[in-house]
Order: C-alpha cells, then sequence, then structure tokens
C-alpha cells in the first residue's frame, strides 16, 4: 500500500493531468449528449451579465443598422394591418374569425452574445423563462430563421444557430415544395448546404429556400436562404445544392423567439404514433 | 513570491477577458479565431510546480469556457498543453540554464528559443482544441485548413506582445 501511494505520489503530474482531462471530457460530452450543462454556460447569472454589459457598449456601433432594420420591418408589418385594407365585400368578412387561429407568438430579445467562425456556433439572448421563453424554441429575425433554443435560465437564453454540426433543418423549395434538410458543414457562415432533393427536380440558381413547418418549432415559409449553386455528386440519387442564407449571422442585433401554441397538442398527437 | 502570484492572477483574468470580449468576436474570413490566452500558460515561471500548472491551465480554460458555451472544450486543451510544457521545455535548449529569475520571454532567452517554444505549444492546443470541437475525425482535412491559419495568427499576436510588453527594458 505504502509503494502504491509513494508511485502515485511520484507519478502524480501524470495522474492529474488524467483526472483534469476526464473531467474536461466529461464535461464536453454531457454538453454534446444530453444538451445540458448545468450552470457552467453564457447562461448564468455571472457571465450572462458580463457579456450583456459588453453587448450594451457594443451594440452602439450598429445602431444604425439595427434601427434601419427595425423600422424597415415595421413598415412591412404595418402595410400588413387590417385597417390598411379595404374591405371589398361586407357579407364575407367577419370581425370574429373563426376561420383563423393564432398558432405561433414572437417574443423579441436582443442578441447579447454571438459567433459565427468555430464548428459550432451558440447565440445568447437577454431574455429567459421569466419571459416565456423554453427549450426547443425556433428563434428567427426579421431576415430568416437564426436557430433553436437550447438552454433557458431565469434571465438568458442560449441558442444552437444554424451554424451548428448538429443541426438539421426541415425545409422546401418555395417554388415546387420539394422537401430536403438545410445543413452547415463548416466553412464560410454565409453559406449552407441543401440535402436530400432527389434528382428529377430542377432547382435554379436564386430560387428560395423556406421552412417547411413539418417541425413544431418554424411556422411555414420562414426564409432561410437562396440556391447559390447545385451539382449532382457521381452515383448520388440527390442534388447537392448550396445556399445562401438570407440572414447574416454575424450582424444579428435582436431575434424573435418563436411560439408555437399549439405545440403541446401536436406533441400529444405525435406520441400516439408507433416508432418504425 | 507574493507578488510573483499576484502578478499571475492578474494576467489569466486579464488575459480571459481579453480573450472573451475582444477576440472572439474577430472573425477574419469566417475561418480564423487567434487563441491568445494560451499566453498565461506560455509564461508561467519556470520554478511553477507541475501540479499548480496542470491547475491553472485547467482554471484558465473552464474560464474562457464559460463565457463560449463550449463547456470542458477549452479546458481539455490546455490542460493538455500544460502536460506538454516540461517536455518541450527539455527539447528547447537554450544556451543558458533555466536559472531562477529567468522568464520564458524573447528578452531573457531570444526570439528563436521563444518561437520554438510557443509554436509547439501553440499547435499542440489548437489541434486538440479544434479537432475536440468537431468531436471526431469526419472532418479531417477541412480542419487542418482551418487550424493553420489560426496558428499563425496566434503566434503572430504572441510575438507581437512580446515587443510590446518587455521592449523598454532591454
Amino acid at each position: 500500500m505504502k509503494f502504491f501511494f509513494l508511485f502515485l505520489w511520484r507519478q502524480h503530474f501524470f495522474f492529474l493531468f488524467l483526472i483534469l482531462e476526464v473531467i474536461s471530457f466529461i464535461l464536453i460530452v454531457q454538453n454534446n449528449h444530453y444538451q445540458r450543462s448545468g450552470f457552467i454556460n453564457s447562461t448564468n447569472k455571472f457571465s450572462g451579465n458580463i457579456l450583456a454589459t459588453f453587448n450594451n457598449i457594443s451594440q452602439y456601433f450598429s445602431l444604425k443598422d439595427a434601427n434601419r432594420r427595425i423600422s424597415e420591418e415595421n413598415a412591412r408589418l404595418l402595410s400588413e394591418s387590417k385597417k390598411f385594407y379595404m374591405k371589398t365585400d361586407d357579407h364575407v368578412f367577419y370581425y370574429n374569425d373563426t376561420l383563423y387561429r393564432q398558432q405561433y407568438e414572437f417574443i423579441s430579445a436582443k442578441v447579447i452574445n454571438n459567433s459565427t467562425n468555430k464548428r459550432n456556433n451558440y447565440i445568447t439572448l437577454n431574455k429567459g423563462s421569466r419571459h416565456g421563453i423554453t427549450k426547443d424554441m425556433g428563434v428567427i429575425t426579421s431576415t430568416g430563421i437564426v436557430g433553436i433554443v437550447k438552454e433557458v435560465s431565469s434571465d438568458f437564453s442560449s441558442v444552437i444557430s444554424v451554424l451548428h454540426k448538429d443541426m438539421k433543418i426541415s425545409a422546401k423549395m418555395k417554388k415546387n415544395g420539394h422537401i430536403g434538410t438545410v445543413i452547415w458543414k463548416g466553412g464560410y457562415y454565409r453559406y449552407g448546404e441543401l440535402i436530400d432533393i432527389p434528382t428529377h427536380v430542377k432547382p435554379t440558381l436564386g430560387d428560395t429556400i423556406i421552412t417547411s413547418g413539418y417541425s413544431s418549432m418554424f411556422p411555414e415559409g420562414v426564409m432561410i436562404g437562396t440556391i447559390s449553386d447545385y451539382k449532382i455528386e457521381k452515383s448520388d440519387n440527390f442534388y447537392s445544392i448550396i445556399i445562401k442564407f438570407s440572414t447574416d449571422f454575424n450582424s444579428i442585433s435582436y431575434a424573435y423567439v418563436v411560439r408555437n401554441i399549439m405545440k403541446s397538442e401536436l406533441d400529444k398527437l405525435n406520441k400516439n404514433l408507433p416508432d418504425d | 513570491m507574493i507578488n510573483l502570484i499576484t502578478r499571475n492572477i492578474i494576467r489569466m483574468i486579464f488575459l480571459v477577458f481579453f480573450q472573451v470580449v475582444i477576440l472572439n468576436n474577430i472573425q477574419l474570413g469566417g475561418y480564423i479565431n487567434p487563441y491568445f490566452y494560451v499566453l498565461f500558460i506560455l509564461l508561467l515561471p519556470f520554478e511553477t510546480p507541475k501540479w499548480l500548472l496542470l491547475i491553472s491551465a485547467f482554471v484558465l480554460g473552464l474560464s474562457v469556457d464559460m463565457f463560449s458555451d463550449t463547456i470542458g472544450l477549452h479546458a481539455a486543451a490546455s490542460v493538455f498543453m500544460a502536460y506538454c510544457r516540461p517536455g518541450v521545455l527539455k527539447i528547447v535548449s537554450s544556451r543558458q540554464e533555466y536559472e531562477p529569475g529567468i522568464q520564458p520571454i524573447i528578452r531573457d532567452l531570444g526570439f528563436k528559443w521563444f518561437f520554438s517554444y510557443s509554436l509547439i505549444l501553440v499547435s499542440v492546443h489548437h489541434v486538440i482544441l479544434f479537432y475536440l470541437e468537431i468531436f471526431g475525425f469526419s472532418e479531417f482535412f477541412h480542419t487542418l485548413l482551418r487550424i493553420a491559419p489560426s496558428i499563425i495568427f496566434t503566434m503572430l499576436l504572441l510575438i507581437l506582445s512580446q515587443y510590446v510588453m518587455y521592449r523598454h527594458k532591454k
């Protein structure tokens, strides 16, 4: 026993190294697989507040751009408002419309931390569970999709960006409705890839890619990007289509978190389906 | 002695903040991200006990992780780098002995020594970091292409910082 401890002490450098590496690996694996990371991430109070403070300073530099985008969006929303539509037939339109029920709500939040240069990128928002945000909600901006909420604390939430290895977004081509999946294989952050489009479909450059609405996270028809290049790999039945994201992930300052009011109803329904 | 410890703690805090507030926001071409905070491990005094070397590298890595949502990633890379340091010090010999009072900086040991010393350790750190980030070798060559420019940029900053910090004590 004595020799054992002596041996441990003599090799303490190596064993300590081993212990610390094992701890790090456990942390990494936990974070990867269970999508939970305890308190040591940017949603905790301490680092969240520091990031928010620095964001308060740096946001002044992008204020002009953010203002322009918000006013553009205001203008667009205003033009869609019922007030500005002329009623064509009073017999058809009822004030209490039972044909439409609201399915999505949007919670506006400010981006306080963001990256685009890593293989797996995350975004931190300044709103959390106190404001009604929960896990697995979609996040969009006025220009397109941004990501999915991964972690919430009471005041902050952390979002898996579209620029992430594990991110797969159900998408469709606006023109003909073919369904595919949008992924990001690393590299330049403005370009992603649309896969699973069969070869009999004819894509054209500049075609719009939107969300399919098949997942309960994003409403149908949110812009993802446009086709900038496509080719067929040899001995492959699918296109590999390069798309240009409509969102400039590097300059997001405000985002909307999507709350699907009917999500629990949908989930309940889907739970009863048999797995294959 | 106390002075030495406080100086290193202040250096660690400064480097972590510099990394997460400024350098993490630098995105050149979407590829290059310098990890300048490793300077802390490079500059630890030669007589640092080995266990303290590992523990402080772990704390350093974990603090950077805390701000970048990459929990464990920088910690693993930093600890590995710290583990390699004594071996690298043996390989990269210099004409002077590593006496007490001599610091691992350009002013004391020369440009060539510092360059090879930091290049080896920075490369080790970046390789571990980038491959751990994708957690596998599925994108081996693509990742290699991302590592090289980051190493160059980190090295540039390290050498630049040497001349800025120690310039007037020649």
